[in-house]
């Protein structure tokens, strides 16, 4: 019991990850950026490639050199997700929505087999893993690398809501979210501040792609698609737009999906949390915590 | 002083009362400013006829009666995307319910193909009642990323299932046969012996060329059409207007379903044998992207955008591991500069010389309108 919740607290640390960039952009231009796992993926690799950089320079402890290279991946990441907005999403900002949602599928296509022919179609194994033992809690075996994701998640979400609830820039997300107009008419760089969430939101997504690389092992090119709508689904759940849902909807879904697993067995997870998908979608479109009361990002 | 001062009236409205665009069932005009295009159609038609009488090597009719299959789901997603501008992206979903249900239909339940045509339309009819039902009354985003969940749930299921065959699929689906004769048997004109191949090619030619083509543009042309027109250009104005915008939806998802179901039931047939790979996420957007850079909403430029990613791959032999990212490239290149696609539906010959008509049909009637970038 104890075990499978857990497994769904890692898993939905994961998921909450993601479905932050999913929530902030949607929140703030109405935009589902189909790309977004795809960013997580990106992360996975660039996190491949600046770990392969560091270890043949530097001779760093893992520990510290994991933190660095999540960090540079964080910044470049972020970059990418800046760099995306501008080319692809900034020209067609007022087009119809259709088009904005086909330029996103667009460009996931685009990452995804841009990364292929980089890397190749075959799995490429993370050259660092974290498998430092494992701990007994109350008679389930919890391995450090589910508790270091579990920590790195909350580390990144505290630092978020802080930012978002606190500062100027952060200020000047919610009042986009709640009427870009008024806010442009307030003296607000509105595509300033869209590329910072364009930034933030990459940022995150990149650090869960180089904890999944860290934690699983293993990264392909096709590893951001599966998880991308799951952070879709969590954002959902939570009530998208909102940052607290996402996060409350990351490990809700995570620890759904654990349940249903237990229940069902692991080849019926996707169709699960997919099902999820479509009921909530159906009885409670705004999610747990979308009503109108609740502030929107 | 008027606060209010009365703006000149813009000249368009002092212009002598214009012919309105064709609405309603057309007649065919031999005459105006499309006549060479339909003339190219037809010929384009009657040359995909008479091809096997000049080459009817294996590879060929293989290739073509893929691309045909390309050209009838593209049209059936058309309906969806060009017409009612809702976003599939699980459009594969419902072209694996066809095989599926054609494969179980005829090697579970003894059918024959013909049989099994009514259970196919039948069974996608249900399924586009199923997914589209909760979804449609949402969010158009919402739907898009719901039919991509669709799309792995049907793929995931077909892959656990026992019915489905799991990961090894369905395999020995019998052909078409009718009143005794079988496809495969093939027949002779002329001296001229036509294998299974061609009698497939030509078969599916026939069905793809008058139900996917015709029928649909036909549907689009009347009441059915222009009530998903209206829905995809301002869904609160065509409420206004009287439209049922839930019906208008939902019978463009079922008859994008059925046309994809049908293109399934003929890939299942061509193959003689289907599983779970067939049916990625991957294929919903090709078929996405023949729609998008043929053009929304637009006969040809569906069926050249379908016929084009589905060549592709065979013209460009040696760089056709880089397909991939090229079309990704190319839909963002395509919704910045040319949202239309590259054969708009009002479309004319360049070097027609009456090149009024686009203009007084109005801007492009696709989903997404040229000038939105003069907008803020």
């Amino acid at each position: 019991m104890i075990q499978v919740i857990v497994n769904g607290l890692s898993v939905g640390a994961f998921y909450a990850l993601v479905a932050l960039g999913y929530s902030m952009v949607y929140g703030i231009i109405k935009l589902l950026n189909f790309a977004h796992g795809d960013i997580y993926m990106l992360g996975a690799y660039v996190g491949f490639v600046v770990l392969g950089a560091l270890t043949s320079w530097l001779s760093l402890p893992t520990a510290l050199g994991l933190v660095l290279v999540t960090l540079v991946t964080m910044a470049l990441t972020g970059g990418a997700g800046v760099l995306m907005e501008r080319v692809a999403y900034r020209p067609i900002r007022h087009a119809p929505r259709l088009s904005l949602l086909i330029t996103a599928v667009g460009l996931s296509f685009a990452l995804e087999y841009g990364v292929r022919q980089i890397f190749g179609p075959k799995p490429s194994h993370f050259p660092v893993q974290i498998d430092a033992g494992s701990v007994n809690l109350f008679g389930a075996t919890i391995t450090t690398a589910r508790i270091i994701v579990i920590l790195v998640a909350g580390v990144l979400m505290v630092v978020l809501s802080l930012f978002v609830a606190k500062t100027r820039q952060g200020r000047a997300m919610r009042a986009i979210a709640l009427d870009a107009k008024a806010a442009r008419l307030m003296g607000i760089d509105v595509d300033r501040t869209i590329s910072l969430v364009f930034f933030i939101g990459s940022a995150l997504a990149g650090a869960a792609g180089v904890l999944a690389g860290a934690v699983y092992g293993t990264i392909d090119f096709l590893m951001g698609f599966i998880i991308g709508i799951k952070a879709f689904t969590a954002a959902v759940i939570g009530g998208i737009g909102n940052l607290y849902g996402a996060m409350l909807g990351g490990v809700a879904l995570g620890l759904l999906e654990s349940f249903g697993v237990a229940w069902l067995g692991g080849q019926w997870r996707d169709v699960f949390s997919f099902l999820c998908l479509i009921l909530f979608l159906t009885f409670r479109p705004t999610g747990i915590l979308g009503g109108r009361v609740v502030e929107r990002m | 002083m008027a606060l209010v001062r009365a703006r000149p009236r813009p000249p368009d409205l002092l212009r002598p009362p214009v012919r309105l665009p064709e609405l309603g069932p057309s007649r065919w005009q031999w005459r105006g400013p499309r006549a060479p295009l339909r003339l190219i159609g037809v010929l384009a038609v009657a040359g995909v006829f008479v091809l096997p009488f000049f080459n009817a090597s294996t590879y060929l009719m293989q290739i073509m009666t893929s691309a045909y299959i390309y050209v009838m789901l593209a049209m059936g997603l058309n309906v969806v995307v060009g017409y009612a501008g809702l976003l599939d992206l699980g459009y594969i979903a419902f072209f694996a319910v066809g095989a599926y249900t054609s494969g179980i239909a005829t090697t579970r339940l003894g059918l024959s193909q013909v049989q099994a045509i009514p259970l196919v339309i039948g069974i996608c009819v249900l399924a586009g009642v199923i997914i589209g039902g909760p979804t449609l009354r949402l969010r158009s985003d919402y739907l898009a990323i719901v039919t991509l969940g669709f799309g792995e749930i049907i793929r995931v299921t077909a892959n656990n299932l026992q019915v489905t065959g799991g990961p090894a699929g369905i395999y020995a689906i019998p052909g078409w046969q009718f009143f005794g004769w079988r496809l495969r048997d093939g027949f002779t004109i002329g001296g001229l012996k036509f294998n299974g191949q061609v009698t497939f090619y030509y078969f599916v030619a026939l069905i793809v060329i008058v139900l996917g083509v015709l029928g649909i543009s036909q549907i689009a042309r009347g009441r059915l059409g222009r009530a998903w027109k209206a829905v995809r250009d301002d869904e609160d104005a065509a409420e206004a207007m009287g439209i049922n915008t839930y019906q208008a939806k939902i019978t463009a998802y079922i008859i994008g379903a059925v046309w994809a179901g049908l293109a399934g039931q003929l890939m299942a047939t061509q193959q003689s044998a289907i599983s779970p790979p067939s049916f990625q996420f991957l294929h919903s957007a090709l078929i996405l992207m023949a729609v998008v850079l043929g053009g929304m909403g637009s006969t040809p430029g569906v069926i050249i955008g379908a016929l084009f990613i589905s060549l592709a791959p065979e013209f460009l032999r040696g760089v056709s591991d880089w397909r991939y990212l090229f079309f990704g490239l190319l839909l963002i290149v395509v919704m910045i500069f040319r949202p239309a696609g590259l054969w708009p539906a009002t479309s004319l010959l360049p070097w027609s010389r009456d090149r009024r008509l686009q203009a007084e049909t109005g801007p492009p009637s696709t989903a997404v309108k040229s000038d939105h970038r003069e907008r803020t």
